[in-house]
């Protein structure tokens, strides 16, 4: 009814004034770029982020990412695109426009879904980060270890809240969901390495050791990753060489500390003397392993 | 004699079950009480059925995961020392057929949560005339390990890798795979180099590869790694994502032993569930169904974190009374048994168990799925008396908030929305009348998602209500007291009216 009731006058008006070209860019709006895990998924052009800044793999991380396409059929050469991003993070110090763009031309993929996957895993930083990203776990195991008194140390010893990087560049503190280590709660990821069984203590003598051995070895311009507190650049994941990894005995037989430049660093792992996952208050199973025998296998000759 | 004549105690409880609500706490007693006596009894019946068996106590010997404390090295030398790749030729070579046989003897079910009996699983690969289709066939290993509790998997693979390699190599053979894919959750980053160190020795030793073990199988084992996302470790987003496309799970059907990675057919496997297979077979499918109660067999790592006195992972025989696997392996609850609040049994997505349920609770999967929570990746969170637990499920909230990976809208919006009102029923600021409204809401998810993540944000906040439902109601009163009323629905001040903040219809 309204539309017959109303005087044609009034809506051919209306649409007069639809007709007049809009422009295409809408105002900026400048938002301080938050940096909790879950940022915003949208990219805006920063002068440190965007499109016109070239990027370019080294020759020797072009050999290893020929490695690790080779490792998917041919025709699913875009299945490599989430170790690719992360070796562009790790020599760019974080996943910039332009990594992206890079990844995709490599990988012959569409721009956008480089994109998607981008933003989709909470690994990427789209955003640059410090030398050191502190990354405390919080979620309830963790929390019913007091995770929040390791949370306070890090606000009080780096002066910063989570989503935020020190004025020096070298920490950045982040609030995330389980690490995956919660017989050892409460527990701290520092690029790479897991520190556990935290205290305020603990972890306030942990930051400021690694503050002095970044002060006096001048790591401040470098990047995560590349020389990483784990060892060579983190890319012992795809080559399976890294001598800063432990597994197995070298686990149990580590020394509680390292030396950087004079500092002493604690190392990955327990802080609490713990080994690994054991109990605290001696064994309880496994106290004697014995070389495997034919005795346990199977008696009825099937094999 | 008069016995004989009367109902079996079971139809009778079943009985007032339907008649009375009231006095259905007191059947529910006395039900549990009959129902290990046999159903008939006379004056001089010899009680012959099998003495009672209490489970727990497994012995170093009968142990498959030896290295979990670090004992010896990682690399292949010690790993053959204590027992991997032993046989590994002749397990092959008894075919696929076989090994289904022995997992399927063993009543081993999936570690990965669901336990699903895994020798049936794999067995869907081998449907009828897969031999035409020319198309790979693929393993996926699910080391995702990503739900709050869980720390196993990553033991087995910083500590035992070639259990986790040679596990591939003979699952891959029962169900025919060419190659296999572990995919790692990008966090371990130690753990996936040293199971790739482990990869490129049992590559350099031909155990796998081109005729692996001398059998004349070929088979290839790759490392994937996630990138930080929870929902990766359900099989199809994990499925996705090796895809290379952001990890939002598929629909099913088709299933994946159909239709999975790159479009074959490709089964997803637990971490521990691949690991324990090659000692399966090579001690036998009795061995371990010997373990455990029946339908629930086997040993299990178990991760106990949270109010004990010593956290930590440990092997044991299910079924163990959760009593017993605390007091023994982390030296009882903090401040001993009786300052036990609450224990969440399997890992965040399992509903939460209070102190009088878990005092003779059995850890497996259908003991606790009786008591109406589940075994999941038997990842035991421990809660004493002090723990706020509004405030541990709050967080857990939060979790599932932040990683629904925001394609089904149930479980989008559903999980910001709870963690909402978990928030405000943190404080208090809410009606007890919106905690039956929190529990319709969860019930409107659970299942009408993809994939199970809306179960999984659903069940603790029911858990929640279900056994600490005063807490709750506590807090509200107690927000209301100090604010000088309850708060209106949705969190309004309880003078919003007057101030004219409500101006909905009606209102």
């Amino acid at each position: 009814m309204a539309s017959k009731l109303t005087p044609l006058v009034f809506r051919a008006s209306s649409r007069a004034l639809r007709q007049v070209p809009r422009s295409q860019w809408r105002p900026f709006s400048f938002t301080v770029p938050s940096r909790s895990s879950d940022t915003l998924f949208v990219h805006r052009n920063t002068p440190v982020n965007n499109p016109d800044i070239p990027f370019k793999f080294t020759p020797q991380n072009e050999k290893l990412i020929e490695s690790i396409i080779a490792r998917y059929p041919p025709q699913y050469k875009k299945a490599a695109v989430m170790p690719v991003l992360d070796i562009g993070q790790r020599q760019h110090g974080f996943t910039s426009i332009s990594v992206m763009n890079e990844v995709a031309r490599i990988l012959e993929m569409p721009p956008m879904r480089v994109y998607e996957v981008a933003t989709f895993y909470t690994m990427y930083n789209r955003n640059p980060v410090g030398r050191f990203h502190v990354q405390v776990c919080t979620t309830t195991p963790c929390m019913l270890c007091n995770s929040d008194s390791v949370m306070k140390a890090c606000e009080d010893i780096l002066g910063i809240h989570p989503g935020q990087t020190t004025e020096d560049g070298l920490f950045t503190l982040a609030e995330v969901e389980c690490l995956g280590a919660c017989a050892n709660a409460p527990m701290v990821q520092i690029n790479d390495d897991f520190y556990e069984d935290l205290t305020y203590d603990s972890t306030v003598s942990l930051l400021n050791a690694i503050r002095h051995a970044a002060e006096k070895t001048g790591v401040k311009g470098t990047k995560p990753g590349e020389i990483g507190l784990g060892g060579e650049g983190g890319k012992g994941v795809y080559t399976g060489e890294d001598s800063g990894v432990k597994g197995g005995d070298s686990i149990t037989k580590r020394e509680g500390t390292t030396e950087a430049a004079g500092v002493k660093i604690p190392t990955p792992g327990p802080l609490s003397g713990r080994k690994s996952c054991e109990p605290a208050a001696g064994l309880t199973s496994l106290k004697e392993v014995k070389p495997w025998s034919d005795e346990f296998m199977r008696k009825d000759g099937e094999l | 004699m008069l016995s004989r004549h009367a109902p079996a105690p079971q139809t009778l409880s079943a009985v007032s079950h339907r008649l009375a609500p009231c006095v259905s706490a007191a059947s529910r007693l006395s039900t549990t009480a009959t129902v290990s006596r046999p159903q008939q009894r006379n004056l001089a019946t010899v009680n012959d059925s099998a003495p009672k068996r209490t489970y727990g106590g497994l012995k170093d010997q009968d142990r498959i995961f030896t290295n979990l404390y670090g004992h010896h090295g990682a690399d292949l030398k010690s790993a053959m020392k204590y027992g991997d790749w032993h046989k590994t030729k002749e397990i092959i070579l008894k075919g696929h057929d076989w090994i289904i046989s022995e997992i399927k003897a063993s009543g081993l079910r999936g570690r990965g949560g669901a336990g699903f009996p895994s020798g049936m699983k794999w067995s869907f690969m081998n449907t009828k005339g897969w031999e035409k289709d020319p198309k790979p066939r693929y393993l996926v290993v699910n080391a995702d390990e990503g739900e709050p509790g869980t720390c196993k998997d990553r033991e087995i693979m910083r500590k035992d890798p070639h259990k986790l390699i040679e596990g591939c190599l003979v699952a891959g053979r029962a169900m025919n795979a060419t190659a296999a894919y572990i995919y790692i959750r990008g966090e371990f980053y130690q753990e996936a180099t040293v199971v790739q160190q482990a990869i490129n020795e049992a590559y350099a030793a031909g155990l796998i590869g081109k005729n692996a073990c001398g059998s004349g199988y070929d088979f290839d084992v790759f490392v994937h790694r996630g990138m930080g996302a929870y929902v990766c470790g359900e099989e199809t987003s994990l499925i996705e994502s090796l895809e290379g496309k952001p990890g939002k799970p598929r629909l099913k059907p088709p299933f994946p032993a159909a239709i999975g990675l790159f479009g074959c057919p490709s089964t997803v496997a637990n971490v521990e569930t691949v690991a324990v297979a090659p000692t399966i077979c090579r001690r036998g499918g009795s061995w371990f169904a010997g373990f455990g109660r029946e339908r629930n067999s086997g040993t299990k790592l178990f991760c106990i974190s949270g109010h004990v006195n010593n956290p930590c992972t440990v092997e044991e025989e299910m079924s163990i009374p959760l009593r017993e696997l605390i007091d023994k392996h982390c030296g009882g609850v903090r401040g001993g048994w009786d300052n036990l609040k609450a224990v969440i049994p399997g890992g965040s997505s399992t509903p939460i168990l209070p102190k009088h349920i878990c005092d003779d609770q059995l850890m497996d999967f259908d003991a606790l799925k009786d008591s109406q929570s589940g075994l999941g990746t038997a990842a035991v969170i421990v809660m004493d008396k002090s723990t706020d637990v509004v405030r541990a499920i709050t967080r857990l909230s939060k979790f599932y908030h932040h990683e629904s990976c925001g394609q089904c809208t149930p479980c989008r919006e559903g999980s910001k929305w709870t963690h909402q009102i978990m928030d405000r029923f943190y404080t208090g600021q809410a009606k007890e009348r919106e905690i039956d409204m929190l529990q319709e809401l969860t019930k409107q998810v659970e299942g009408h998602t993809i994939c199970a993540l809306g179960e999984a944000f659903a069940w603790p906040i029911q858990g929640l209500i279900r056994h600490f439902r005063h807490e709750l109601e506590d807090r509200m009163r107690e927000y209301g007291s100090k604010h000088g009323g309850e708060a209106l629905a949705g969190g309004w001040e309880h003078d919003a009216a007057k101030k004219g903040k409500l101006i909905s219809p009606g209102q």
